[in-house]
Protein backbone atom coordinates (compact mmCIF):
# COMPACT_ATOMS: atom_id res chain seq x y z
CA UNK A 1 0.00 0.00 0.00
CA UNK A 2 1.25 3.50 -1.10
CA UNK A 3 2.52 5.83 1.87
CA UNK A 4 -0.04 8.22 0.01
CA UNK A 5 -2.98 5.47 0.89
CA UNK A 6 -1.90 5.23 4.14
CA UNK A 7 -2.08 8.93 5.25
CA UNK A 8 -5.21 9.12 3.15
CA UNK A 9 -6.56 6.32 5.43
CA UNK A 10 -5.18 7.72 8.86
CA UNK A 11 -6.88 10.97 7.89
CA UNK A 12 -10.48 9.56 6.63
CA UNK A 13 -10.56 7.45 9.35
CA UNK A 14 -10.04 10.48 12.15
CA UNK A 15 -12.64 12.30 10.05
CA UNK A 16 -15.23 10.10 10.57
CA UNK A 17 -14.35 8.81 13.84
CA UNK A 18 -14.59 13.20 14.83
CA UNK A 19 -17.92 13.51 12.80
CA UNK A 20 -19.12 10.23 14.42
CA UNK A 21 -18.79 11.12 18.08
CA UNK A 22 -19.92 14.60 17.30
CA UNK A 23 -22.70 13.41 15.71
CA UNK A 24 -23.53 11.01 18.91
CA UNK A 25 -22.63 13.98 21.21
CA UNK A 26 -24.81 16.38 19.57
CA UNK A 27 -27.42 14.16 18.84
CA UNK A 28 -27.93 13.43 22.38
CA UNK A 29 -29.46 17.31 22.89
CA UNK A 30 -31.63 16.78 19.56
CA UNK A 31 -34.95 15.76 20.60
CA UNK A 32 -36.52 12.90 19.57
CA UNK A 33 -40.31 12.65 20.14
CA UNK A 34 -43.28 14.97 18.99
CA UNK A 35 -44.13 16.77 22.21
CA UNK A 36 -40.48 17.92 23.62
CA UNK A 37 -39.36 18.11 19.47
CA UNK A 38 -41.94 20.66 18.96
CA UNK A 39 -40.93 22.22 22.78
CA UNK A 40 -37.16 22.11 22.77
CA UNK A 41 -34.49 23.41 20.37
CA UNK A 42 -31.19 22.56 19.70
CA UNK A 43 -27.93 23.36 21.07
CA UNK A 44 -25.91 23.14 17.97
CA UNK A 45 -26.62 25.99 15.21
CA UNK A 46 -28.73 24.63 12.68
CA UNK A 47 -26.63 25.54 9.68
CA UNK A 48 -23.41 23.08 11.55
CA UNK A 49 -25.47 20.37 10.37
CA UNK A 50 -25.70 20.38 6.82
CA UNK A 51 -22.04 21.06 6.90
CA UNK A 52 -21.27 18.02 9.01
CA UNK A 53 -23.73 16.02 6.91
CA UNK A 54 -21.53 17.68 3.67
CA UNK A 55 -18.38 16.87 5.11
CA UNK A 56 -19.40 13.48 6.60
CA UNK A 57 -20.40 11.84 3.13
CA UNK A 58 -18.00 13.45 1.45
CA UNK A 59 -15.56 10.80 3.00
CA UNK A 60 -18.67 8.60 2.68
CA UNK A 61 -18.46 8.50 -0.84
CA UNK A 62 -14.82 7.97 -1.37
CA UNK A 63 -15.08 5.04 0.58
CA UNK A 64 -17.68 3.87 -0.62
CA UNK A 65 -16.12 3.62 -4.28
CA UNK A 66 -12.67 2.54 -2.48
CA UNK A 67 -14.43 -0.75 -0.85
CA UNK A 68 -16.61 -1.17 -4.25
CA UNK A 69 -19.85 -0.51 -2.10
CA UNK A 70 -22.59 1.79 -2.81
CA UNK A 71 -23.06 5.24 -0.65
CA UNK A 72 -26.44 3.88 0.60
CA UNK A 73 -25.45 0.65 2.22
CA UNK A 74 -23.08 3.03 4.19
CA UNK A 75 -24.95 6.21 4.28
CA UNK A 76 -28.23 4.57 6.13
CA UNK A 77 -26.79 2.84 9.10
CA UNK A 78 -24.17 5.58 9.51
CA UNK A 79 -26.10 8.48 9.73
CA UNK A 80 -29.20 6.65 10.88
CA UNK A 81 -26.92 5.38 14.22
CA UNK A 82 -25.05 8.76 14.90
CA UNK A 83 -26.84 12.03 13.45
CA UNK A 84 -29.71 12.99 15.15
CA UNK A 85 -32.40 12.50 12.19
CA UNK A 86 -35.05 9.78 12.26
CA UNK A 87 -34.55 6.91 10.58
CA UNK A 88 -37.74 7.34 8.27
CA UNK A 89 -35.68 10.75 7.04
CA UNK A 90 -32.76 9.11 6.82
CA UNK A 91 -33.94 6.48 4.51
CA UNK A 92 -35.51 9.15 2.34
CA UNK A 93 -32.39 10.67 1.98
CA UNK A 94 -30.46 7.23 1.73
CA UNK A 95 -32.62 6.39 -1.15
CA UNK A 96 -32.34 9.93 -3.06
CA UNK A 97 -28.49 9.06 -2.20
CA UNK A 98 -28.46 5.97 -3.81
CA UNK A 99 -30.53 6.69 -6.60
CA UNK A 100 -28.01 9.89 -7.49
CA UNK A 101 -25.02 7.73 -7.77
CA UNK A 102 -26.77 5.31 -9.87
CA UNK A 103 -28.36 8.14 -12.18
CA UNK A 104 -25.04 10.14 -12.44
CA UNK A 105 -22.99 6.34 -13.36
CA UNK A 106 -26.12 5.06 -15.72
CA UNK A 107 -25.31 6.51 -18.83
CA UNK A 108 -21.84 5.75 -19.27
CA UNK A 109 -21.95 2.39 -18.06
CA UNK A 110 -24.92 1.91 -20.92
CA UNK A 111 -23.51 3.50 -23.57
CA UNK A 112 -20.17 1.30 -23.24
CA UNK A 113 -22.83 -1.96 -23.28
CA UNK A 114 -21.42 -2.79 -19.78
CA UNK A 115 -24.90 -2.14 -18.20
CA UNK A 116 -27.15 -4.12 -20.09
CA UNK A 117 -30.84 -3.24 -20.90
CA UNK A 118 -32.15 -6.29 -21.68
CA UNK A 119 -31.06 -7.97 -18.90
CA UNK A 120 -31.77 -5.06 -16.38
CA UNK A 121 -35.44 -4.32 -17.92
CA UNK A 122 -36.93 -7.75 -16.50
CA UNK A 123 -35.25 -7.93 -12.96
CA UNK A 124 -36.03 -4.20 -12.58
CA UNK A 125 -39.57 -4.54 -12.94
CA UNK A 126 -39.43 -7.08 -10.33
CA UNK A 127 -37.12 -5.43 -7.85
CA UNK A 128 -38.86 -1.78 -8.10
CA UNK A 129 -42.43 -3.44 -7.60
CA UNK A 130 -41.15 -5.21 -4.33
CA UNK A 131 -39.98 -2.18 -3.49
CA UNK A 132 -42.76 -0.41 -3.38
CA UNK A 133 -44.22 -2.75 -0.64
CA UNK A 134 -41.10 -2.93 0.83
CA UNK A 135 -41.23 1.22 1.51
CA UNK A 136 -44.92 0.84 3.01
CA UNK A 137 -43.70 -1.94 5.36
CA UNK A 138 -40.41 0.33 6.43
CA UNK A 139 -42.58 3.37 6.91
CA UNK A 140 -45.21 1.50 8.72
CA UNK A 141 -43.24 0.10 11.32
CA UNK A 142 -41.87 1.42 14.43
CA UNK A 143 -38.42 2.84 14.35
CA UNK A 144 -36.67 0.55 16.88
CA UNK A 145 -38.22 -2.37 15.09
CA UNK A 146 -36.50 -0.87 12.05
CA UNK A 147 -33.34 -0.71 13.17
CA UNK A 148 -33.05 -4.38 14.70
CA UNK A 149 -33.99 -5.37 11.15
CA UNK A 150 -31.47 -2.81 9.82
CA UNK A 151 -29.10 -3.58 12.08
CA UNK A 152 -29.82 -7.45 11.52
CA UNK A 153 -29.17 -7.28 7.52
CA UNK A 154 -25.88 -4.61 7.61
CA UNK A 155 -24.36 -7.58 9.66
CA UNK A 156 -25.57 -10.39 6.80
CA UNK A 157 -24.29 -8.32 4.17
CA UNK A 158 -20.76 -7.81 6.17
CA UNK A 159 -21.03 -11.15 5.71
CA UNK A 160 -21.87 -11.21 2.24
CA UNK A 161 -18.89 -9.13 2.18
CA UNK A 162 -16.65 -10.84 3.43
CA UNK A 163 -17.45 -14.16 2.39
CA UNK A 164 -18.76 -14.01 -0.69
CA UNK A 165 -16.98 -15.51 -3.72
CA UNK A 166 -16.72 -13.29 -7.39
CA UNK A 167 -16.29 -14.86 -10.97
CA UNK A 168 -14.98 -12.53 -13.72
CA UNK A 169 -16.67 -15.13 -16.05
CA UNK A 170 -18.58 -17.66 -14.98
CA UNK A 171 -19.93 -20.83 -16.46
CA UNK A 172 -22.74 -21.16 -18.22
CA UNK A 173 -23.15 -24.13 -19.58
CA UNK A 174 -25.93 -23.83 -21.62
CA UNK A 175 -28.32 -21.01 -21.19
CA UNK A 176 -32.01 -21.64 -19.97
CA UNK A 177 -35.07 -21.16 -22.05
CA UNK A 178 -36.57 -17.87 -20.53
CA UNK A 179 -33.32 -15.96 -20.94
CA UNK A 180 -33.00 -17.24 -24.10
CA UNK A 181 -36.65 -16.04 -25.19
CA UNK A 182 -36.16 -12.76 -23.71
CA UNK A 183 -33.00 -12.33 -25.56
CA UNK A 184 -30.84 -12.19 -22.18
CA UNK A 185 -27.88 -12.23 -23.77
CA UNK A 186 -24.71 -9.76 -25.07
CA UNK A 187 -21.02 -9.19 -26.11
CA UNK A 188 -18.34 -6.79 -24.59
CA UNK A 189 -15.29 -5.98 -25.09
CA UNK A 190 -13.13 -7.14 -21.96
CA UNK A 191 -9.69 -4.18 -22.32
CA UNK A 192 -7.69 -6.70 -19.30
CA UNK A 193 -8.01 -9.49 -21.94
CA UNK A 194 -8.16 -7.56 -25.19
CA UNK A 195 -10.90 -9.21 -26.71
CA UNK A 196 -14.96 -9.62 -26.75
CA UNK A 197 -16.18 -11.76 -24.46
CA UNK A 198 -19.91 -13.19 -25.34
CA UNK A 199 -22.03 -13.74 -22.26
CA UNK A 200 -25.64 -15.61 -21.37
CA UNK A 201 -27.19 -16.32 -18.37
CA UNK A 202 -28.85 -19.03 -16.77
CA UNK A 203 -31.31 -19.93 -13.66
CA UNK A 204 -33.17 -16.86 -14.85
CA UNK A 205 -36.51 -18.10 -13.00
CA UNK A 206 -34.82 -18.08 -9.58
CA UNK A 207 -32.61 -15.03 -10.13
CA UNK A 208 -36.12 -12.98 -10.42
CA UNK A 209 -37.54 -14.56 -7.55
CA UNK A 210 -34.59 -12.87 -5.90
CA UNK A 211 -34.95 -10.14 -6.02
CA UNK A 212 -38.70 -9.34 -5.02
CA UNK A 213 -36.07 -10.09 -1.34
CA UNK A 214 -33.96 -7.32 -2.80
CA UNK A 215 -36.13 -5.17 -3.36
CA UNK A 216 -38.22 -5.61 -0.80
CA UNK A 217 -34.94 -4.86 1.90
CA UNK A 218 -33.99 -1.86 -0.73
CA UNK A 219 -37.46 -0.13 -0.36
CA UNK A 220 -37.64 -0.85 3.36
CA UNK A 221 -34.35 0.33 4.79
CA UNK A 222 -33.44 2.59 2.12
CA UNK A 223 -30.33 1.07 1.06
CA UNK A 224 -28.90 0.74 -2.54
CA UNK A 225 -29.16 -2.69 -3.11
CA UNK A 226 -25.73 -3.46 -4.97
CA UNK A 227 -24.67 -5.73 -2.25
CA UNK A 228 -27.46 -8.42 -2.94
CA UNK A 229 -28.08 -7.74 -6.74
CA UNK A 230 -23.49 -8.69 -7.46
CA UNK A 231 -23.43 -11.98 -6.17
CA UNK A 232 -27.01 -13.03 -7.73
CA UNK A 233 -26.44 -11.38 -10.95
CA UNK A 234 -23.20 -12.95 -10.75
CA UNK A 235 -22.76 -16.30 -9.19
CA UNK A 236 -26.37 -17.46 -9.31
CA UNK A 237 -27.38 -16.24 -12.71
CA UNK A 238 -24.07 -16.48 -14.22
CA UNK A 239 -23.46 -12.87 -15.78
CA UNK A 240 -19.68 -11.92 -16.35
CA UNK A 241 -18.70 -9.44 -13.03
CA UNK A 242 -18.61 -6.34 -15.17
CA UNK A 243 -21.50 -6.82 -16.46
CA UNK A 244 -22.88 -7.72 -12.84
CA UNK A 245 -21.56 -4.66 -11.37
CA UNK A 246 -22.52 -2.95 -14.27
CA UNK A 247 -26.22 -3.60 -14.58
CA UNK A 248 -26.12 -3.68 -10.18
CA UNK A 249 -25.67 -0.14 -9.98
CA UNK A 250 -28.02 0.85 -13.16
CA UNK A 251 -30.88 -1.17 -11.48
CA UNK A 252 -30.80 1.02 -8.84
CA UNK A 253 -31.92 3.72 -10.72
CA UNK A 254 -35.01 2.02 -11.07
CA UNK A 255 -35.58 -0.29 -8.23
CA UNK A 256 -34.74 3.52 -5.64
CA UNK A 257 -36.68 5.35 -7.80
CA UNK A 258 -40.06 3.74 -6.80
CA UNK A 259 -39.03 3.41 -3.44
CA UNK A 260 -38.06 7.23 -3.09
CA UNK A 261 -41.31 7.93 -4.43
CA UNK A 262 -43.21 6.19 -1.51
CA UNK A 263 -40.64 7.74 1.01
CA UNK A 264 -41.47 11.45 -1.20
CA UNK A 265 -44.96 11.06 -1.18
CA UNK A 266 -45.30 10.31 3.07
CA UNK A 267 -43.32 13.02 3.66
CA UNK A 268 -39.97 11.18 4.78
CA UNK A 269 -37.72 13.45 2.65
CA UNK A 270 -35.93 16.79 4.31
CA UNK A 271 -34.15 19.15 1.86
CA UNK A 272 -31.79 19.99 4.74
CA UNK A 273 -30.93 16.38 5.17
CA UNK A 274 -31.23 15.16 1.63
CA UNK A 275 -29.31 17.97 -0.86
CA UNK A 276 -25.90 17.84 1.39
CA UNK A 277 -26.10 14.08 1.26
CA UNK A 278 -26.54 13.86 -2.48
CA UNK A 279 -23.72 17.15 -3.41
CA UNK A 280 -20.89 15.30 -0.39
CA UNK A 281 -21.34 11.83 -1.72
CA UNK A 282 -21.40 12.76 -5.47
CA UNK A 283 -18.08 14.69 -5.30
CA UNK A 284 -16.35 12.26 -2.65
CA UNK A 285 -17.26 9.41 -5.38
CA UNK A 286 -15.09 11.75 -7.75
CA UNK A 287 -12.80 12.04 -5.74
CA UNK A 288 -12.72 8.76 -4.90
CA UNK A 289 -12.43 7.20 -8.20
CA UNK A 290 -9.21 9.56 -9.09
CA UNK A 291 -7.61 7.83 -6.04
CA UNK A 292 -8.78 4.59 -7.24
CA UNK A 293 -7.44 4.69 -10.35
CA UNK A 294 -3.85 4.99 -8.90
CA UNK A 295 -4.33 2.41 -5.90
CA UNK A 296 -5.02 -1.17 -5.32
CA UNK A 297 -6.95 -0.04 -2.03
CA UNK A 298 -7.72 -3.78 -0.57
CA UNK A 299 -7.17 -2.92 2.73
CA UNK A 300 -10.29 -0.40 2.38
CA UNK A 301 -12.91 -2.77 1.63
CA UNK A 302 -11.48 -4.18 5.25
CA UNK A 303 -12.06 -0.79 6.41
CA UNK A 304 -15.39 -0.77 5.26
CA UNK A 305 -16.07 -3.68 5.97
CA UNK A 306 -15.11 -2.95 9.65
CA UNK A 307 -17.41 0.73 9.43
CA UNK A 308 -20.34 -1.54 7.73
CA UNK A 309 -20.27 -3.95 10.96
CA UNK A 310 -19.70 -1.04 13.66
CA UNK A 311 -22.82 0.67 12.43
CA UNK A 312 -25.46 -2.48 11.93
CA UNK A 313 -24.13 -3.10 15.72
CA UNK A 314 -25.17 0.40 16.92
CA UNK A 315 -28.30 -0.14 14.79
CA UNK A 316 -29.02 -3.44 16.30
CA UNK A 317 -28.21 -1.98 19.28
CA UNK A 318 -30.20 1.11 19.56
CA UNK A 319 -32.86 -1.01 18.41
CA UNK A 320 -32.85 -3.03 21.33
CA UNK A 321 -31.89 -0.19 23.37
CA UNK A 322 -29.40 -1.35 24.76
CA UNK A 323 -26.82 1.70 22.80
CA UNK A 324 -29.44 4.71 22.70
CA UNK B 1 -34.79 -13.55 -28.99
CA UNK B 2 -31.63 -13.03 -31.08
CA UNK B 3 -29.43 -10.04 -30.49
CA UNK B 4 -26.65 -8.86 -32.89
CA UNK B 5 -23.17 -10.24 -31.88
CA UNK B 6 -21.57 -6.66 -31.50
CA UNK B 7 -19.91 -4.97 -28.52
CA UNK B 8 -22.02 -1.43 -29.08
CA UNK B 9 -25.18 -0.80 -27.48
CA UNK B 10 -28.39 -1.23 -29.00
CA UNK B 11 -30.11 1.94 -30.01
CA UNK B 12 -32.88 1.68 -27.16
CA UNK B 13 -29.80 1.71 -24.46
CA UNK B 14 -28.12 4.84 -26.28
CA UNK B 15 -31.43 6.86 -26.07
CA UNK B 16 -31.79 5.68 -22.45
CA UNK B 17 -28.34 6.88 -21.34
CA UNK B 18 -29.19 10.35 -23.34
CA UNK B 19 -32.00 11.00 -21.77
CA UNK B 20 -30.33 10.12 -18.44
CA UNK B 21 -27.61 11.92 -18.88
CA UNK B 22 -29.62 15.46 -19.76
CA UNK B 23 -31.76 14.88 -17.13
CA UNK B 24 -29.17 13.73 -14.40
CA UNK B 25 -27.28 16.75 -15.02
CA UNK B 26 -30.03 19.21 -15.02
CA UNK B 27 -31.83 17.61 -12.05
CA UNK B 28 -28.68 18.15 -9.59
CA UNK B 29 -28.26 21.40 -11.36
CA UNK B 30 -31.84 22.45 -9.75
CA UNK B 31 -30.96 20.97 -6.13
CA UNK B 32 -27.85 22.65 -5.70
CA UNK B 33 -29.80 25.90 -6.86
CA UNK B 34 -32.73 25.62 -5.24
CA UNK B 35 -30.37 24.47 -1.72
CA UNK B 36 -28.87 27.65 -1.89
CA UNK B 37 -31.99 29.99 -2.43
CA UNK B 38 -33.33 27.79 0.88
CA UNK B 39 -30.49 27.97 2.94
CA UNK B 40 -29.83 31.78 1.81
CA UNK B 41 -33.40 32.48 2.84
CA UNK B 42 -34.00 34.03 -0.34
CA UNK B 43 -37.79 32.60 -0.51
CA UNK B 44 -39.60 32.07 3.15
CA UNK B 45 -40.04 28.73 4.09
CA UNK B 46 -42.55 26.65 5.17
CA UNK B 47 -40.73 25.57 8.31
CA UNK B 48 -37.74 28.36 8.37
CA UNK B 49 -33.95 26.14 8.25
CA UNK B 50 -33.08 27.26 11.80
CA UNK B 51 -36.60 25.38 13.04
CA UNK B 52 -35.82 22.10 10.94
CA UNK B 53 -33.68 20.62 13.63
CA UNK B 54 -37.26 20.97 15.87
CA UNK B 55 -38.30 18.35 13.74
CA UNK B 56 -36.04 16.14 12.16
CA UNK B 57 -35.86 13.92 14.92
CA UNK B 58 -39.95 13.04 14.47
CA UNK B 59 -41.21 10.12 12.72
CA UNK B 60 -42.38 11.38 9.22
CA UNK B 61 -46.31 10.43 9.96
CA UNK B 62 -45.98 12.94 13.18
CA UNK B 63 -44.15 15.40 11.45
CA UNK B 64 -46.43 16.01 8.93
CA UNK B 65 -49.52 15.46 11.12
CA UNK B 66 -48.44 17.99 13.75
CA UNK B 67 -47.04 20.67 11.16
CA UNK B 68 -49.70 19.99 8.62
CA UNK B 69 -46.87 19.43 6.26
CA UNK B 70 -48.15 18.49 2.83
CA UNK B 71 -47.73 14.91 1.51
CA UNK B 72 -48.56 13.35 -2.64
CA UNK B 73 -48.04 16.13 -4.96
CA UNK B 74 -49.44 18.64 -2.63
CA UNK B 75 -45.71 20.36 -2.44
CA UNK B 76 -46.30 21.80 -5.82
CA UNK B 77 -48.73 24.55 -4.44
CA UNK B 78 -45.84 25.19 -1.92
CA UNK B 79 -43.48 25.66 -4.15
CA UNK B 80 -42.91 28.97 -3.96
CA UNK B 81 -42.03 28.40 -0.19
CA UNK B 82 -37.69 27.72 0.28
CA UNK B 83 -37.46 24.45 1.18
CA UNK B 84 -40.32 23.00 -0.84
CA UNK B 85 -39.11 24.68 -4.11
CA UNK B 86 -36.11 21.63 -3.35
CA UNK B 87 -38.73 19.39 -4.49
CA UNK B 88 -38.53 19.83 -7.77
CA UNK B 89 -35.45 18.91 -8.60
CA UNK B 90 -35.41 16.06 -6.28
CA UNK B 91 -38.90 14.95 -8.47
CA UNK B 92 -36.87 15.51 -11.48
CA UNK B 93 -34.44 12.44 -10.20
CA UNK B 94 -37.18 10.86 -9.21
CA UNK B 95 -38.89 11.16 -12.59
CA UNK B 96 -36.11 10.73 -14.72
CA UNK B 97 -36.68 7.11 -15.39
CA UNK B 98 -40.50 6.79 -16.19
CA UNK B 99 -39.08 9.59 -19.14
CA UNK B 100 -36.41 7.34 -19.91
CA UNK B 101 -39.02 4.38 -20.32
CA UNK B 102 -41.25 6.52 -22.16
CA UNK B 103 -38.66 7.26 -24.82
CA UNK B 104 -37.26 3.48 -25.04
CA UNK B 105 -41.15 2.46 -25.73
CA UNK B 106 -41.51 3.88 -29.14
CA UNK B 107 -38.30 1.76 -30.58
CA UNK B 108 -39.10 -1.45 -28.60
CA UNK B 109 -42.58 -0.82 -30.60
CA UNK B 110 -40.87 -0.39 -33.56
CA UNK B 111 -38.56 -3.22 -33.20
CA UNK B 112 -41.69 -5.26 -32.69
CA UNK B 113 -40.05 -6.86 -29.41
CA UNK B 114 -43.10 -7.64 -27.71
CA UNK B 115 -41.59 -9.06 -24.36
CA UNK B 116 -39.57 -5.79 -23.89
CA UNK B 117 -42.40 -3.75 -25.14
CA UNK B 118 -45.52 -5.06 -22.10
CA UNK B 119 -42.39 -5.19 -19.60
CA UNK B 120 -41.72 -1.37 -20.35
CA UNK B 121 -45.47 -0.46 -20.41
CA UNK B 122 -45.61 -2.08 -16.66
CA UNK B 123 -42.74 -0.90 -15.38
CA UNK B 124 -44.00 2.45 -16.12
CA UNK B 125 -47.68 1.81 -14.84
CA UNK B 126 -45.25 0.86 -11.83
CA UNK B 127 -43.59 3.85 -11.32
CA UNK B 128 -46.22 6.47 -12.24
CA UNK B 129 -48.84 3.79 -9.42
CA UNK B 130 -45.70 4.66 -6.90
CA UNK B 131 -45.16 8.47 -8.26
CA UNK B 132 -48.90 9.18 -8.16
CA UNK B 133 -48.79 9.44 -4.07
CA UNK B 134 -51.99 7.16 -4.01
CA UNK B 135 -49.87 4.38 -2.23
CA UNK B 136 -48.14 6.86 0.29
CA UNK B 137 -47.49 5.62 3.59
CA UNK B 138 -49.40 7.46 6.65
CA UNK B 139 -50.24 11.63 6.07
CA UNK B 140 -53.19 12.79 6.65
Amino acid sequence: MSQRLSRFLFIAGVFLTLILVAGTVLASTEPSTVPEAVASGSKTPWWAWPIILLVFTFILGILAVLGGVGGGVLFVPLVGGFFPFHIDFVRGAGLIVALSGALAAGPGLLKRNLANLRLALPVALIASSAAIVGAMIGLALPAKLVNILLGATIIGIVIIMATAKKSDFPVVPKPDGLSQSLGIMGIYREESLGKDVEWNIHRTLPGLLLFIVIGVMAGMFGLGAGWANVPVLNILMGAPLKISVATSKFLLSITDTSAAWIYMNSGAVLPMIVVPSVIGIMLGSIVGVKILARTKPKAIKWLVIGLLLFAGLRALLKGLEIWK
Amino acid sequence: MAQAKTTKATGEQIAYANILNIGMFLGLAIIVVTFIIYMLGILSSFIPPQDIPKYWGMKSKDFIHSMGAPTGWAWLAMVGKGDYLNFIGIALLAGLTILCYLVILPILIRKKDTPYVVIAFIEIAVLTLAASGILKSGGH
